[in-house]
């Protein structure tokens, strides 16, 4: 292990450990603002995890969130909270692998189309069988988790996710899927079995994006499927992972931090015009800064040298 | 029943193919995959209303209208917002990520513009709803005549691009932009003329549509994920495949509304998308992938 690896570990368990202190420091407004932030810093650090090294844009954010959030809706009231998650880890699972093995043989852009469609497709799916079968649309979730267990949940599962993208940078998989990005046809010839190195990452990400929908959803109270599976999520998490940079393991949250806080603030004050305002933060995103905030950072600590 | 439940699945698909057809000039021809696709229609949609209740007019002069606004507007689009993008990829699939990327944030400005204004309620208005029998079935006389003018504009847009110089130079930019290059044809007009053309003929649609079926803002998104189905089952860049696929798509979804559960139709459209993903990834009448 080099020098610098060991000080990114040290730096992130230090980070992390103050972070766990936040619950006691600030009031509830503040931890309410930390659970969002931490939340969208698991979903685009996990959505980069796969997107960044193999290029294939998913906009299906939040149909695995919707998911996750949903299984504790059904699941919260009559099981253990830990079976709850393992459901919720389960059921994006399954998902993510039909997708997975379905679309990723083929061209990104089927994937893109797809991933698309994902959401109103679970969404119109759950709606279905809640109106034929069980008769309830929307269902209330009633736990005794407070919110600063909530915080301290998602910040576990953060620092899993970074662990796993540290792991997957280092391994054999991570490789694999850097020469994908690169150019698929030649990591083929190589002898990668490219099918498979994009489907695990796939399931691996999304288990991440399940799993923080189910831990997510006490905070609601009250859930139906158009709360569920706001395509609005996907998009935040999109322009988010976009703004830090996809091609680090750090960048995602280097864009979550002041984002989350600028659509806390635009939220605030023009509830009517929002979509228009995040539609155009992130079309300058796109022509502005194509590297984002980490290929900045780099292109600056790299000129003086 | 069958005979009627056909029809109107006929009308229906004829809606579609002309979306996938515009969509197809869009992406097979100017490389734009464009998630903001659907928007136009609907606001095309909320225009025709406008025509009628607001103007008292019919809505079949907004046809007159709204296609060459939608025209300008998208023309606008690609040289204002795309072009830039376009100079700055250097791949085929870089150009690809970065205009899905542009085009979902205009998507989503697009969305909250007609949100704004007409919030999210339902609309729709009753125009020639006369029930008129053909052999037996019952057709409202809207849903026949939407069907003879997306017929009549489909042939009109085939024959254009068939027939034409400047048609034929849109169709070599299709087959290969640097070969295109190569015979003297300016491929960024020709690419913006195509991609002009495609909103033209999602806005037509989008009049046509309004005609028969209640539409809100929220919307968009759906007619173009349908297109987009459309489009890759017909084949990209291939009119006629987008005018099976279409037809298919729309008769499918009518015979699972009446006759399993209206609740179901997305999960039918995804099902055969998915068929055709795995058995011809490279659409009905598509050539082999590249």
């Amino acid at each position: 292990m080099s020098r610098r690896e060991t000080l990114s570990i040290l730096g992130g368990a230090f980070t992390a450990a103050a972070l766990a202190c936040v619950p006691f420091l600030f009031g509830d407004y503040g931890l309410s603002l930390a659970i969002n932030i931490v939340s969208y810093a698991v979903l685009a650090t996990a959505w980069s995890l796969f997107s960044g090294p193999t290029r294939y844009v998913s906009l299906a954010t939040v149909a695995f969130f919707g998911i996750g959030a949903y299984t504790t809706a059904v699941f919260a009231e009559t099981l253990p909270w830990p079976a709850v998650l393992a459901i919720a880890a389960g059921v994006g699972v399954v998902v993510a692998t039909v997708v997975g093995l379905s679309t990723l043989r083929l061209s990104g852009v089927y994937f893109v189309i797809f991933s698309f469609g994902l959401a109103e497709l679970v969404r119109q799916l759950v709606t279905w069988w809640e109106v034929n079968k069980t008769r309830t649309l929307g269902r209330y979730v009633f736990t005794d988790i407070t919110a600063a267990q909530i915080y301290w949940q998602l910040l576990a599962l953060a620092v899993l996710v970074f662990v796993a993208g540290f792991l997957i940078g280092r391994s054999r998989l991570g490789l694999a899927l850097r020469a994908i990005g690169d150019d698929e046809t030649v990591a083929r010839h190589t002898g990668i079995d490219t099918t498979r190195a994009k489907v695990a990452l796939f399931v691996l990400s999304t288990v991440f994006m399940t799993l923080t929908g189910a831990i997510m959803a006490p905070r609601w109270t009250y859930i139906d499927p158009a709360i569920a599976f706001n395509p609005v999520v996907s998009f935040t998490v999109l322009i988010m992972a976009l703004l830090g940079g996809v091609h680090r393991l750090y960048g995602p949250v280097l864009g979550v931090v002041p984002l989350a806080l600028l659509f806390e603030f635009l939220l605030a004050r023009f509830p009517n015009h929002f979509s228009i305002m995040v539609g155009l933060v992130f079309i300058l995103i796109v022509y502005a800064i194509p590297r984002g905030i980490a290929g900045l950072v780099e292109q600056a600590v790299r000129r003086p040298a | 029943m069958l005979l009627e439940v056909t029809l109107s699945g006929v009308t229906l698909g004829g809606m579609y193919a002309l979306v996938a057809m515009g969509l197809t000039l869009q992406y097979g021809v100017a490389r734009i995959m464009n998630l903001s696709y659907g928007e136009l229609l609907i606001a095309a949609a909320f225009a025709a209303l406008w025509f009628y209740s607001g103007l008292a007019l019919s809505p079949l002069l907004g046809l007159l209208v709204v296609p060459p606004l939608a025209f300008a507007l998208s023309y606008a689009i690609y040289r204002i917002l795309l072009q830039p993008l376009v100079r700055r990829a250097k791949t085929r699939d870089a150009l690809e990520v970065d205009s899905i990327l542009a085009t979902f944030g205009l998507l989503f400005v697009i969305q909250g513009v007609m949100l704004a204004v007409f919030g999210g309620a339902y609309y729709s208005y009753s125009f020639l709803s006369i029930p008129l029998n053909i052999a037996g079935a019952t057709v409202a006389a809207n849903r026949l005549l939407a069907l003879v003018l997306a017929v009549v504009i489909g042939l009109g847009l085939y024959l254009a691009l068939t027939r034409t110089r400047l048609g034929t130079a849109v169709r070599a930019v299709a087959v290969d932009p640097v070969a295109a290059q190569l015979v003297a044809i300016d491929v960024r007009t020709a690419s913006a003329l195509a991609f002009a053309l495609g909103g033209a003929l999602v806005a037509a649609a989008g009049v046509l549509v309004s005609m028969f079926l209640t539409f809100n803002a929220n919307l968009g998104v759906v007619f173009t994920l349908k297109a987009l189905v459309v489009v890759i089952m017909g084949g990209v860049g291939n009119l006629l495949g987008a005018l099976i696929a279409g037809l298919i798509l729309g008769l499918v979804e009518n015979y699972v509304a009446v006759f399993i559960d209206p609740g179901l139709t997305l999960a039918a459209t995804y099902a055969i998308f998915l068929i055709v993903l795995l058995v011809r990834p490279q659409g009905l009448l598509g050539r082999s992938s590249r």
